[in-house]
């Protein structure tokens, strides 16, 4: 795939509870942010548009559909959706940009899940035959993976618990939109009692309500817009068996295939911005990334610091975009998740202009 | 599996796996400061601050220009009937016996139409352009919901061509608000 070009992103607070605000009142303010950036008006002042949420979540049907109302879809724009999490959207519209049917690209992704049970509602994307008929909800099947990692001996309680201290850390120093943050001890987190074993409740990422979005193009418009740019230089996405018991849940063998085939070893990875929404996950992940001290790993506190589901895995990418386009670093890697316990994985490597 | 087992069962052809999920729905801001005039007696458009069109009830952005909509515009207790169907089918738990008319009406001073229904009128002679009233239940059932308004009936007005329908004014249609 050609190499292509991110101009802005922007997302919003992650909380709890969005209250009464709708689809349309959440994806507005950080559209409007993202597209100022580049010094653009609405979806007409860009070739696609390209969205990333489930309706699941808030239990209203369609809201992918009235969530266009936000865009200035008048006259008719192209545009697409897709039931996962914006990350694919943005592959998507790379696609639409490789194929030259695009120049540029609005993309975002919005998750209001406060208004439901979120982990009950995911349990309905599993298998339908075997797995959704037990309503297994994601947190139990994570607690599944932490148990045979914790069995094996590939890692202990304190790595899990020196995981979210980090990630509270970081999202206190570098995070604003972070929904848990702040210092706490190894100690003090391996205190708490567990919630569902082997899992404590600050293992899990929180449950949050919120958008984000993002603006990409060809290198040739972004040096015409003459605006700071980051480069997707590589990006692939691998899926697992939806079958639980036919994985290797002490791996992510989808990710360390997505990382071959995105040259995430092809230079430094200076960081890394992990969609784990398990404490134990980061660690799988880091490994299947070949990542050592080297990297610095969820600066933003990852989505254990807040979760907007069909958001985080495109913030992800827009975390490490922004690093490279403030000139912190010069290159990344971005990961996002889908499915449970890490069944679907796509990895992006941005790199400066 | 053996043979003599695969032949000796039925083939499995479907599975019974019922869904039942639990949601606190909420209907948006700006939803959520319609339905509160609504309880008050009064239907509020929004007007968006790009193109001027008033629309009720908002959703909180025109979809047009993708512009939140925070002007609150009061709108008539007339509109113009821009579609219509007549519902000859019962539907279960419905307690509106067919033949009725389902419409889209747009209220004066809006732009964009909703959905209602319309009694008091002769099925038969129900057509666009048509203007009608809206008739409110008693205030002391007013509640946060459109059936506040029971229905729409017909008004002995000129009807609406149909280039102007959506753009009555809140003085009504030749003045006659």
């Amino acid at each position: 795939m050609k190499d292509i070009a991110i101009v802005s992103f922007a997302q919003s607070d992650c909380r709890r509870d969005a209250g009464a605000c709708n689809e349309v009142e959440l994806i507005m303010p950080v559209i409007e942010q993202a597209m100022q950036a580049v010094g653009l008006n609405n979806s007409q002042d860009v070739d696609f548009t390209c969205s990333g949420s489930c309706d699941y979540q808030q239990g209203a049907a369609f809201a992918f559909v009235m969530g266009v109302d936000a865009l200035g879809a008048v006259p008719p724009i192209k545009e697409s959706h897709v039931e996962m999490d914006a990350a694919w959207a943005l592959y998507e519209s790379m696609l639409k940009i490789s194929m030259g049917q695009a120049e540029s690209a609005l993309i975002y992704g919005f998750g209001k899940s406060s208004p439901g049970e979120l982990p009950t509602v995911l349990s309905q994307q599993l298998d339908p035959y075997y797995l959704a008929p037990l309503w297994v909800d994601s947190v139990s099947l994570a607690a599944l993976q932490a148990r045979v990692l914790l069995d094996r001996g590939l890692l202990s309680e304190q790595d899990m618990a020196a995981v979210v201290a980090r990630s509270r850390a970081n999202a206190k120093a570098n995070n604003p939109h972070a929904q848990l943050a702040g210092d706490v001890s190894v100690e003090e987190l391996l205190a708490e009692s567990p919630w569902v074993a082997p899992l404590r409740k600050h293992d899990c990422c929180p449950i949050s309500d919120g958008a984000s979005a993002m603006v990409i193009c060809t290198i040739e418009k972004a040096r015409a817009w003459g605006k700071p740019y980051a480069v997707i230089r590589g990006i692939d996405h691998r899926m697992e068996s939806h079958n639980i018991g036919a994985r290797d849940l002490t791996r992510s063998v989808s990710t360390e295939l997505a990382a071959a085939q995105a040259g995430v070893d092809r230079g430094p990875v200076e960081v890394a911005e992990l969609y784990a929404p398990f404490s134990h996950q980061e660690i799988i992940l880091s490994q299947a990334l070949g990542l050592d001290d080297s990297t610095e790993i969820n600066p933003s506190g990852g989505v254990l610091a807040g979760n907007l589901m069909m958001a985080s895995g495109l913030s992800r990418i827009g975390e490490v975009a922004t690093r490279i386009m403030s000139g912190d670093v010069r290159r990344g890697v971005a990961h996002a998740t889908s499915g449970p316990c890490l069944q679907h994985n796509l990895v992006a490597v941005l790199e400066a202009a | 599996m053996s043979e003599e087992t695969t032949s000796s069962e039925d083939d499995i052809t479907a599975i019974e796996t019922p869904v039942y999920l639990t949601y606190n729905f909420t209907a948006g801001e700006a939803t959520t400061r319609f339905l509160h005039q609504v309880r008050k007696g009064k239907v509020m458009g929004q007007r968006c601050p790009g193109c001027g069109n008033v629309y009720a009830p908002a959703r909180g952005s025109c979809a047009a220009c993708g512009l939140p909509t925070s002007e609150e515009v009061e709108l008539g207790n007339k509109a113009t009937v821009q579609s219509f169907t007549i519902v000859w089918i019962p539907i279960p738990n419905n307690p509106i016996q067919p033949p009725y008319i389902v419409a889209n009406l747009v209220p004066d001073g809006a732009n964009i139409s909703f959905i209602h229904l319309m009694s008091e009128c002769d099925n038969d002679s129900v057509h666009i352009g048509q203007r009608v009233e809206a008739v409110w239940k008693p205030e002391e059932e007013w509640d946060y919901a459109m059936d506040n308004i029971r229905y729409f009936r017909p008004l002995d007005e000129p009807d609406v061509p149909i280039e102007m329908i959506g753009k009555v004014p809140l003085s009504g249609w030749e003045g006659k608000a």
